[in-house]
Order: structure tokens, then C-alpha cells, then sequence
């Protein structure tokens, strides 16, 4: 039997280093008032909602750097943090290049040594992931002076991994050596320590190494995977140097409902049957045999329990088992050869782009049990490429946009229509309000005009008194007649007009009494007066204001957009026309590269369906050969 | 407030522990296509993936140019008025429902999903309702429907008042588990 699957090359494909998901740093000031609109974008991030998050963080900044006073924005608070969350944001809708463009903007710009080196520091990151390892050393050598506390084991993490991408484990041993203790890195930087050790040709510390980093007490799910793949990587060395007991104590470590469960059990069984221990391999073996079937690990126990129990001359229990694993694998490429005819079918596409397929993020897992839908049945063992997952990711992110690109094309359609509607309404409407308006408009000008030549000669008065102008209407008539009889009476010296002009003159002096011993309350009732003038006329202008918004707003509400939205349609509809040509595009390709993949594995499991098929027959045999022998004794 | 991308993490980890599950799958050894054809559609697949990345970058551009049109023509700010809502900082309640009512009229009614929910949790804030009301007085009436940390049910019904001005309106909705210290529902004004 091959031990393909735990020679070397496997080995080999295990010494990869972990990565270690990015950390959230501290918050920011707590006693800063919130940014609604960051908070609103972080509330889609959270969810997944990338798109969305960017697209509101992005007018969210683009409008606080239009202000004239940025710093009375909410949004000065977090703006460090904003720019970084609209990087992260979009590494996480994978647009590296965007990514890359904003960071290296805050990088260059006129910032805080601190912020500086974090740009500097998610800019290299960014660049490794790419594969892009020079550039990532650069942005790395750009950091001096103050690093923040939240990124300082962060960026040493990633000088470690950017030497073991450049082949220098040993200075990556020293940098790990430095970090290892504590912290949110202690379970992976003790596995890549041990791997960098490994690489530096020093087996026995690594050995030495991954026994530490396989028993960390670790409680984060993503630790716990990195600590079973300590174990794995650990079991997998001590086998290659034959020691098969240490080997199968780290391979006993390894959870058996992690990740690496069924590539460690396979392996433990190995260990037991290298070691002749075919009775102790049947455990391991046995477990796996009855796992998910779709498992490459799990195809390869069908054949290695009845290999064991051949070992053990138990070779009718192997031929059954032999049988057993003729029908799986038999059934396994039925499925294959199902999923195959079902992805050129397009089901395949059709499955992932379903909605309800995608509610939370165990969709692939259960993608994979989706009833009659052979399919998806090997989407795990696709989705082990990190190309294909970035391939599957961005054609649900392209079937996202063309679902919101369609979606805009009808909201621009029914705009067309709210401002036809509004057109027709108005249209008609503003001619007579215009013209009412004019009329009112001229009227309340006259009044205003009233109202300020009337406070400007209050203002007079207390420096240059007025009575007479304080004279209420019955004083204004009664001082016009007294003048009037005074003209009447003229210079006439007879003896009754001497009478009446005397009475005039008492009754002009009662007027003028009264203007004056009454003038400082008059002029108080005037200002008090003029006061509640202002206040009506205040409220006036409040109207009047109100009126001209709402009449501009009529206007706004259909005037000025055969434009921009004439250019949106176009946009829209040149975009969509794109967004059409990648899915098919980028449909053909995962459709290619899942079939090349699957037609592999169905060579693969029609190969170990021969090797069952004589192993079957074989095992026969010696069963009957086994009781003749037994029989004639 | 969060200081960065808070699901770049389990992202990260799901792709994580997805291509470590299978460590040698088979990508590993005899269930390799020819060798030159992985290369090729490697290399397919980062043109398209630059290809994808400019068109994201577009549809962005679009979506923000929308979003002024749409604020433009159907939320003018002289009327315009958004209801955010959040949970208080620490806060263990399940919110289930909310229902707003602005001057009697129904303006939302949401029930969450627990993505939403822990969205919220985490310090995010929903834009839960946006629409239009005159300058002047109004009144919301605010009913909120949840579990608390002990499981009992409960509802509350708050109304409160606010002033619309000039420029646009931005009310804030605080909830908090009743029991837990937080006010049920408080009106923060931004």
C-alpha cells in the first residue's frame, strides 16, 4: 500500500507557517462623542457587509475632509482609526490594491511617528500576503521611533515570517525566540518557531520546540487549530526519525474534532503499523474509516484497516473490508463523476450563489450536505486552495454587485419617474405661487422698511427728545384742530377771537403737559412696543425663510438631474455589462479548475478502487487458503 | 469604537481552518492536474482577480454618487430625519424587536438577526429608519422587545420629543437590558 499521503511530500506540504488572524487594537477614547456614521459602517463590517461598510465610511470621510473645521467633526475623534478600518476593510472585500493606495497615502502623510509605522506595518502585511516579500521588507524598514503597543508583536511576528519567506530561519528563530512568551501570538509564534527551527536545520530543538507548543493551554479556537498542528507536524518528524511511540503520543494530542483529526489519525495509524503494531493501527483506523467519505484521509483508512488486518492473518475480516472499501470507493466515484456532470451542468455556481447557502459561516460545510446536490459534495476539499477560495469569494462578490448594479438601475427608473411626477405637479403650481408671492413679498418689504424707520427714530429720541412724535391719535387731531382754529382766527383782534385764542393756547399748553410729563413712560410703551414689533416681525422672516426653501426646494426636487443621472445610467449600465462578463468569466474558471480537480481525484479513487478490487480478491484467497491450511492440520 | 476591521478575524479564521483541514488534501500528491495547467489558471485567476478589484472600485464610486442623488432628491436635508439605534457598552440584553412611530404614523419595525445583534454588541450602530418631517416639534414613540441576560421577556414603550431645525436630524436610540443598570431606552441627541 501507498504511503503517499505521509511520506515526505506531505510533510513538506505541512511546514508551512501559520498566519495569525489580525488582532482589533485598543479602542480609541471612549469619552469622544460617537461617530454615528463610523459606528454605522462598523456595524455592516461586523457583519460581513464589506461593501457596505466601505461605501458609508468612504463619504464619511470624504465629507469631514470638505469641512472648513474638520476638528468640530465627531469623525476627528477616530479619523486615524477610520482611515485604517477603510483599509481593513477593504483587504477584507479583497481589493489589495486599494488597500495598499490608502495606506500608503496615510503613510506619506503629514501624521504622528505613531500612526506612521502602523500604516507602515499593515502596508508590509499587505505585501506579504501578496507574496510581495521585498517590498514588504521595505515598508517594514520604514518603522522608527514610536511603535504603538497594540502592533509591536504584530510587526515582529511578521519580520519573523517575512525571513522564513526569504529563507532565513535563523534570524526568524532569533525574532521568535524574543516573542514567544505570552500575548495574543503565543500558540502560533511557538508553532512557527518550531517550523523555523526546523528549517534552520536544528531538528532537535525544533522537535524540542513543537513538544512545547503542542501542549500550550490554549482556549481560542484558532490557537487550538495551530496547537493541533504543532502536534501533526511533530508526529510526522519523530515517524520520518522512526520514533514511532513519541510519534504517536503528539499524534494522540491532536483533537479528534479539529481540523487535522482525520490527517492525524491516519497518521497515528501508520506510526502503530510501521511499528508492527497492526492490532493497535485498527483504532485510529477504524474511527477514520467511518468518517466523511468525500475525505481524502478518510479513502485512504478504507484501505489501511483491511491492510491491518491482513497483517494480523485476519484475512477474512480484511476481505470484508476490502469489499466494504470496493463500494465506498465505487460510490465515491459514482458521487465524483455526479458532481462532475452537475458543474458543467452550472449547478455548481447556482448552489454557492444561493442566498439561504450563505446565512452564516458554516455555509461551505453545509453546502457540502446539501441533499441532491452532488455538487457541492467536495467543496471542502476545493475550498483547500487559497486561489480557488479567493476565485469562489470574489465570484459571490461579483454576483453581490450585479445584484446591486440591476437594483440600480430600477431605483434610477423609478427616480425618473419621481421627478417626472413632481414636475407635472408643480409645473403648473409655481407661476400663481410665484406671483402671490411677489405681491406678499413687496408688502412685508414696505412694512419692513416701516418697522426700521420707526426704531431708528426711537434710537433718535434719547438723545434728541420728540414728544409731539410720541402723540397717540386723538393728540394728533386735537393739536391739528387747535392749529387749524388758530389759522382760522388769524390776526383778528376782536374781542371773542381774543377769547378763543386764549383757550386755544390753554388747551395747546394741556397737550403739551400732557406730551411732556408723560414722554419717559411714552417712550418706554414705545420701545416696549417696538420689541413685540420685532418679535412679529422675527417670526415674519422665519416664514418668510421657511417659504424660500421650501419654494427652492420644489425647484431642487426636479430640476438639475437629466444629468447625473444620464451619467449614472451609463456607468451603471457599463458596469453591469462588466460585472456580466467577469461572473462568466470567473464562473468558467472555478467550473475548469473544480473539474481538473475533481476528474484528479476520481483517477485517484479508481486507482484505489484496483488496488481493492485485488486486494479483495487477494485477501480471498489467503482466507481460503488460511482455512485449508487449518482444515488438513 | 472598534479600532479596526472586526471580522477580519473570524474571516481570516474560517479560510484558516478551512485549507487546514485538509493540509496535504489533494492538492498534495498523485491527485495533481498536469503541472503547468495549475500555473495557468493561477495565473487566470489573479488577472480576473485585478480585473474584479478595479470593478469594485467602480461600483463603489457609482454607490457613493447614488447615495448623494438618492439623499439629494429623497431625503432633502431641510426635511430630513435618521433614527440610529445602538445598545448601551457592555450590555447583555437580546434584542429582538424594535417599532418606531414618529407623530403617530409607523415609520420601522425591525426584528434582528443574531448577526445584527452581535453587529450591535460589538459597538456598531444601525440606521434604522431614514424619512422626512417638517421643521417644528415631533414626538417618537420608541417599543422595544427583548430577553434579558436571565431570559425573561420583556417590552418597554418610551416616547420622547425632538426638534427638527434646518439642517437634517439625527436622533440616537439607546437601549439597555432592563436589570442591568442601563436605562431601557435612552435619546442621545447628534
Amino acid at each position: 500500500m501507498r504511503r503517499a499521503s505521509f511520506g515526505l511530500v506531505g510533510l513538506g506540504l505541512l511546514l508551512g507557517l501559520a498566519v495569525r488572524p489580525s488582532v482589533g487594537a485598543p479602542p480609541a477614547a471612549s469619552a469622544a462623542p460617537k461617530d454615528l456614521y463610523f459606528a454605522e459602517a462598523l456595524y455592516h463590517a461586523y457583519q460581513g457587509q464589506y461593501f457596505d461598510a466601505l461605501q458609508r465610511l468612504d463619504t464619511e470621510i470624504a465629507q469631514y475632509r470638505g469641512l472648513d473645521e474638520p476638528r468640530l467633526d465627531t469623525l476627528h475623534y477616530y479619523i486615524n482609526d477610520a482611515e485604517f478600518s477603510v483599509g481593513d476593510f477593504e483587504l477584507d472585500y479583497r481589493m489589495h490594491h486599494r488597500a495598499g493606495r490608502a495606506i500608503k497615502a496615510v503613510l506619506e502623510g503629514a501624521v504622528d511617528p505613531a500612526v506612521r509605522n502602523e500604516a507602515a506595518y499593515r502596508l508590509a502585511r499587505i505585501h506579504f500576503q501578496k507574496g510581495q516579500f521585498d517590498d514588504a521588507e521595505n515598508a517594514l524598514g520604514r518603522i522608527e521611533g514610536t511603535i504603538p503597543y497594540a502592533v509591536r508583536d504584530d510587526i515582529e511576528y511578521l519580520r519573523a515570517n517575512l525571513d522564513m519567506a526569504q529563507g532565513r530561519p535563523g534570524d526568524a528563530v532569533k525574532v521568535l525566540k524574543d516573542l514567544k512568551a505570552g500575548g495574543d501570538l503565543t500558540g502560533f509564534a511557538a508553532y512557527n518557531l518550531g517550523i523555523a527551527l526546523l528549517q534552520d536545520g536544528r531538528q532537535k530543538d525544533a522537535i524540542e520546540q513543537l513538544e512545547r507548543a503542542g501542549q500550550l493551554t490554549l482556549g481560542d479556537p484558532a490557537d487550538l487549530a495551530v496547537r493541533d498542528k504543532a502536534n501533526l507536524v511533530l508526529g510526522s518528524i519523530l515517524f520520518e526519525a522512526a520514533e514511532f511511540d513519541r510519534a504517536k503520543q503528539a499524534l494522540d494530542r491532536v483533537r479528534l474534532e479539529g481540523p487535522f483529526s482525520n490527517q492525524a489519525l491516519l497518521r497515528a495509524g501508520w506510526a502503530e503499523a510501521t511499528s508492527k503494531n497492526f492490532d493497535r493501527a485498527l483504532v485510529p483506523w477504524s474511527i477514520l474509516a467511518d468518517r466523511e467519505p468525500t475525505d481524502g484521509a478518510v479513502q485512504e483508512a478504507l484501505l489501511a484497516l483491511p491492510h491491518a488486518y491482513a497483517s494480523l492473518n485476519l484475512h477474512g475480516r480484511a476481505a470484508i473490508l476490502y469489499g466494504h472499501a470496493l463500494e465506498q470507493f465505487s460510490h465515491q466515484v459514482e458521487t465524483v463523476d455526479a458532481s462532475i456532470g452537475s458543474i458543467r451542468e452550472g449547478r455548481f455556481l447556482k448552489a454557492l450563489v444561493r442566498e439561504e447557502s450563505r446565512q452564516d459561516d458554516t455555509w461551505v460545510i453545509r453546502l457540502r450536505t446539501l441533499p441532491g446536490a452532488p455538487e457541492t459534495y467536495y467543496l471542502m476539499e476545493l475550498m483547500a486552495s487559497h486561489d480557488f477560495q479567493t476565485a469562489l469569494h470574489n465570484y459571490l462578490d461579483l454576483e453581490d454587485l450585479k445584484e446591486r448594479l440591476a437594483g440600480w438601475n430600477t431605483s434610477l427608473d423609478a427616480f425618473d419617474d419621481i421627478i417626472r411626477l413632481r414636475g407635472d405637479n408643480y409645473t403648473p403650481l409655481l407661476p400663481e405661487v410665484d406671483a402671490r408671492f411677489r405681491e406678499l413679498d413687496s408688502r412685508m418689504r414696505l412694512r419692513l422698511e416701516q418697522q426700521k424707520s420707526l426704531g431708528e427714530r426711537l434710537h433718535a429720541m434719547l438723545t434728541a427728545p420728540r414728544p409731539e412724535l410720541l402723540a397717540n391719535a386723538e393728540e394728533r387731531i386735537a393739536g391739528d384742530r387747535l392749529a387749524q382754529i388758530e389759522k382760522q382766527l388769524g390776526g383778528s383782534t376782536r374781542p371773542d377771537s381774543l377769547a378763543l385764542r386764549e383757550r386755544v393756547a390753554r388747551l395747546r399748553g394741556v397737550l403739551t403737559w400732557r406730551l411732556e410729563t408723560e414722554y419717559d413712560q411714552r417712550l418706554t410703551d414705545a420701545y416696549a412696543h417696538l420689541k413685540e414689533l420685532n418679535a412679529d416681525v422675527a417670526a415674519l422672516n422665519r416664514q418668510y425663510e421657511a417659504f424660500v426653501r421650501t419654494r427652492q426646494a420644489a425647484t431642487h426636487s426636479y430640476v438639475g438631474y437629466d444629468t447625473p443621472i444620464g451619467h449614472l445610467r451609463t456607468d451603471v449600465r457599463e458596469s453591469l455589462q462588466r460585472v456580466e462578463s467577469l461572473i462568466a468569466q470567473q464562473g468558467h474558471l472555478i467550473e475548469t479548475v473544480a473539474i481538473d480537480q475533481l476528474v484528479a481525484r476520481r483517477d485517484r479513487l479508481a486507482a484505489q478502487q484496483t488496488q481493492a478490487r485485488y486486494a479483495v480478491a487477494d485477501s480471498y484467497d489467503r482466507a481460503a487458503r488460511a482455512q485449508a491450511d487449518a482444515e488438513k492440520h | 469604537m472598534a479600532r479596526r476591521s472586526p471580522d477580519t478575524a473570524r474571516a481570516f479564521m474560517a479560510a484558516l481552518l478551512l485549507s487546514l483541514a485538509v493540509p496535504n488534501g489533494w492538492a498534495g500528491s498523485s491527485d495533481k492536474p498536469p503541472a503547468d495547467k495549475p500555473q495557468n489558471d493561477k495565473q487566470q485567476m489573479r488577472g480576473l482577480d485585478e480585473q474584479i478589484q478595479e470593478v469594485k472600485s467602480d461600483v463603489l464610486r457609482i454607490a457613493a454618487e447614488l447615495n448623494q442623488l438618492e439623499e439629494k432628491l429623497l431625503y432633502p436635508s431641510g426635511t430630513q430625519v435618521a433614527v440610529f439605534v445602538a445598545l448601551a457598552k457592555g450590555d447583555t440584553m437580546r434584542l429582538d424587536a424594535v417599532r418606531l412611530l414618529i407623530d403617530g404614523q409607523p415609520a420601522a419595525q425591525y426584528v434582528y438577526s443574531a448577526k445584527e445583534l452581535e453587529a450591535l454588541r460589538k459597538g456598531g450602530v444601525q440606521r434604522i429608519y431614514v424619512g422626512n418631517v417638517a421643521t417644528g416639534d415631533h414626538q417618537i414613540e420608541v417599543t422595544v422587545e427583548g430577553k434579558r441576560e436571565s431570559g425573561a421577556d420583556f417590552s418597554r414603550t418610551e416616547h420622547f420629543a425632538f426638534r427638527k431645525d434646518v439642517k437634517p436630524k439625527m436622533v440616537g436610540l439607546t437601549f439597555g437590558g432592563q436589570g442591568s443598570g442601563n436605562p431601557p431606552i435612552a435619546l442621545g441627541d447628534w
